[in-house]
């Protein structure tokens, strides 16, 4: 099962290398991975989508990050209402006399054109990830040259409580 | 703690370096020994140390490797952390085994290793290694100093982490113009680590649940893992079996958590447990597992693994809840307090006079067995008679290999603390320094090193301490010209393959002990030991003993690879 789970941290050196390390010694897929600064200086925060076996594998997860000395919070937020993003570059083939006909297809995407060359054109597209897909899906017959995502980052939605508020997994709070 | 260093005003307090103030927080810690090897990265703080020598006894093995493993024996019997210094590169990656063996295990060590100058780390420097990269997956937590002002508060942490909670090793990395240079910078040791919270008090709820699964069991057992002599909880642990009626299984690193001799200790469980441990794990209604981490040479197939039972789980650490077994009752805490408020939960006494009939039964048919020629040594009797003469009081170190488990199976603890093994890693070579360490923490008692003739010559270098420092560790070779253990494998798994493992040529042990100016004898004969063991234990100084036993002995009993608890071989004769 699909997994979006997120993690505060210290932000100190050394604390991706040992989560990454963690993730690849306890033999746990990552489909992406996200860091970045939060409104908190020194703090940061990681968006992790995993694929696991179960729940059994998924509460060894977060216990695991929870153990590290500079996780602060792990929450698997995948059932809750979040907002989930990611931004996709997508350099597609393209003759200009194609520029309108690609332009119709991405257009209900919003996404925009963001650089154009002799023989190629680089869209951006920011949603879901399952909309990416669709667009990266409608554009692959034009011929796609390279593709980049930044993989998800989530948070909650506003109406719910407070993230400092949160369960958080804890074997204390059953 | 605040040094004034205003440039240019006169008259200037002489400025103190990254090295003076890690040994001034050393001494904050309490730190009486250091383990160590100096090297070039280390040099400014080797030199603070020789100021400081007063302070400190500092122990210099003769291998980084001898050094971790003492420290690993210093932290276990006397429950403090023990410090390690190296320098960078290979005298860091030298302590890399020790590091992995004490995560594991979870001892609290705290280790030092000189890092190349910040301006040249990531430039391949003479003697850099990536001591983070190396060490974060085998180190509960790591650091590299990149403020001389943050030292002091680094040590601080260090010495918290390592010793709180689930016990662990961490590495300090110090870069070496960090402990050369003077610290203009204000600085203090305040730390606050949020992510950090270890001190766990048990839920009432799932004792309230343990408490009436208690309550109903027909067939309960505990299990008893190291994780009780961390919570220093043996004393807890025995009023509560005593109370309850409880038989006590042990793990290999819970030995000596509850009384051997004990009516209720049913001894160890696990892949060369007794029948009747293994039996009592496999038949039981309700199994309380306090402080043991179900390792896979604990449960076997973990398919014929307590399949009858209710499982409760107390553990500091809650991400061994539930790791390898499913558990029906977790309990996150330190092992004192959950049996504490146990006391409190479960009121009720409980008899299970059919269930300890039965396992004393069991007992009756099915003890530990060898065979006994009387005239040469056999590797069981030797423990036995070792075990004897000592009133089963010494503190017993072990190296790995069968005669690891012939000590765990023979000699019989009554008291916590008083056993020292490698368990997780099965670190060949740990026995003898591990001896080293134990003994400079208990100066007072009888100290044994059980030793294979292959494991001590990984770390046999450390006779150099015993000599230097008169330490009177007793050192006991196991001596059955192999590699036994891997032997045994071949003679049962391999058809009698011995690739590699005999060991045809040796050095003479006893020559060697001499050249250290250490007492050595040869033993052949159970008469021989017999006739010289009072000398050896009255003497108050070191021996090594080269004890040669029986060589096709084979470790039973014993599950095989696959095999669940029920289905040990080698029961009987
Ligand atoms: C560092 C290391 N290398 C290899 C092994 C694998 N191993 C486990 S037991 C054993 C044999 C040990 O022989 P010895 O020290 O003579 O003890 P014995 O089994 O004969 O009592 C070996 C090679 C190990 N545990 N550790
Ligand atoms: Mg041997």
């Amino acid at each position: 099962m699909r997994r979006i789970i997120t993690a505060t941290v210290q932000n100190r050196s050394g604390v991706l290398n040992r989560i990454t390390g963690l993730l690849q010694k306890r033999q746990f897929n990552i489909e992406s991975i996200s860091v970045g600064r939060t409104e908190t200086e020194s703090i940061s925060k990681m968006t992790l989508v995993v694929e696991v076996e179960d729940n059994q594998k998924l509460e060894q997860l977060t216990k695991q990050l929870n153990k590290q000395i500079d996780v602060l919070k792990v929450t698997d937020i995948t059932d809750k209402a979040i907002v989930a993003r990611e931004l996709a570059l997508i350099k597609v083939v393209s003759a200009g006399q194609l520029r309108n006909e690609l332009q119709g297809i991405i257009e209900p995407f919003r996404a925009s054109i963001i650089d154009v060359s002799k023989d190629s054109l680089s869209i951006q597209v920011t949603g879901k990830p399952e909309k990416i897909e669709a667009l990266i899906e409608l554009l692959r017959p034009y011929g796609i040259k390279e593709l980049a995502r930044t993989g998800m980052t989530a948070f909650l939605r506003g109406h719910q409580p407070q993230s400092a508020e949160l369960p958080s997994y804890s074997l204390l709070n059953r | 703690m605040k040094v004034q260093t205003k440039p240019g005003t006169a008259p200037r307090i002489e400025t103190k370096t990254g090295a003076d103030l890690l040994v001034e927080s050393l001494i904050k810690q309490k730190v009486d020994i250091l383990f160590g090897y100096p090297g070039g990265a280390v040099l400014p703080i080797y030199d603070a140390i020789y100021r400081a020598r007063e302070s400190f006894t500092h122990i210099l093995t003769r291998h980084e490797q001898g050094a971790i493993h003492a420290a690993e024996g210093y932290a276990r019997v006397s429950g403090k952390p023990g410090v390690v210094i190296a320098t960078s590169g290979p005298g860091a990656t030298n302590l890399v085994t020790g590091i992995a063996d004490a995560m594991i295990d979870s001892l609290p060590l705290v280790v030092f290793t000189g890092q190349v100058a910040r301006g040249v780390i990531g430039t391949d420097a003479f003697q850099e290694a990536d001591v983070m990269g190396i060490t974060t997956p085998i180190t509960k937590h790591n650091y590299q100093v990149q403020h001389v002002s943050d030292l002091p508060r680094i040590v601080r942490e260090a010495f918290h982490i390592a010793s709180t909670g689930r016990p662990g090793p961490v590495v300090v990395d110090i870069p070496k113009d960090i402990s050369a240079n003077p610290c203009e910078d204000e600085y203090d040791d305040n730390f606050h680590l949020p992510g950090y919270q270890p001190n766990i008090k048990p839920n009432p709820l799932q004792l309230k649940k343990l408490a009436n699964a208690l309550e109903t069991a027909k067939r309960p057992v505990i299990l008893a893992g190291a994780g009780v002599m961390f919570g220093s909880a043996s004393e807890e642990l025995r009023k509560f079996a005593e109370k309850h009626s409880l038989p006590v299984a042990t793990t290999l690193l819970g030995l000596g958590s509850f009384p051997g001799a004990h009516p209720l200790a049913l001894g160890m469980a696990g892949m060369h447990g007794t029948f009747t441990a293994n039996r009592a794990l496999y038949e039981c209604d309700l199994l309380i597992n306090i402080g043991a981490r179900f390792d896979d040479r604990l449960t076997g197939n973990l398919e014929h693994f307590a399949p009858k039972a209710t499982v409760a789980h107390i553990d500091i650490d809650p991400a061994e809840i539930g790791k390898n077994v499913t558990t029906h009752i977790p309990v996150v805490s330190d092992s004192k307090a959950a049996l504490q408020s146990l006391f409190y939960h479960a009121e009720f006494t409980s008899d299970h006079d059919d269930w300890l009939q039965h396992l004393s039964d069991y007992q009756k048919e099915n003890p530990l067995w060898y065979k006994n020629p009387a005239k040469e040594m056999v590797p069981q009797w030797l423990i036995e008679a070792v075990h004897n003469i000592t009133n089963g009081n010494a503190i017993v170190t072990t190296d790995v290999g069968q005669h690891q488990m012939w000590a765990a199976q023979y000699y019989a603890f009554e008291e916590p603390d008083r056993w020292v093994t490698s368990g997780g890693l099965g670190t060949m070579g740990f026995g003898f320094p591990a001896a080293i360490g134990a003994q400079l923490a208990k100066p007072e008692e009888t100290v044994i090193a059980f030793v294979g003739d292959g494991g001590f010559q990984m770390t046999l270098q450390e006779l150099s301490v015993l000599q230097e420092r008169q330490l009177p560790v007793k050192v006991i070779i196991v001596n059955n010209g192999a590699l036994g253990m891997v032997r045994q494998w071949q003679e049962t798994f391999y058809e009698e393959r011995y690739s590699e493992s005999l060991l045809q040529i040796q050095p003479d042990f006893v020559k060697l002990a001499d050249s250290y100016g250490i007492q050595g004898y040869r033993i052949d004969t159970q008469e021989e030991f017999i006739d010289l063991l009072p000398e050896v234990f009255s003497y108050n100084g070191p021996v090594v003993l080269d004890c040669r036993v029986l060589r096709q002995e084979n470790v039973y009993p014993m599950i095989a690879p696959g095999k669940g608890l029920h289905q040990m071989i080698g029961v009987k004769p």
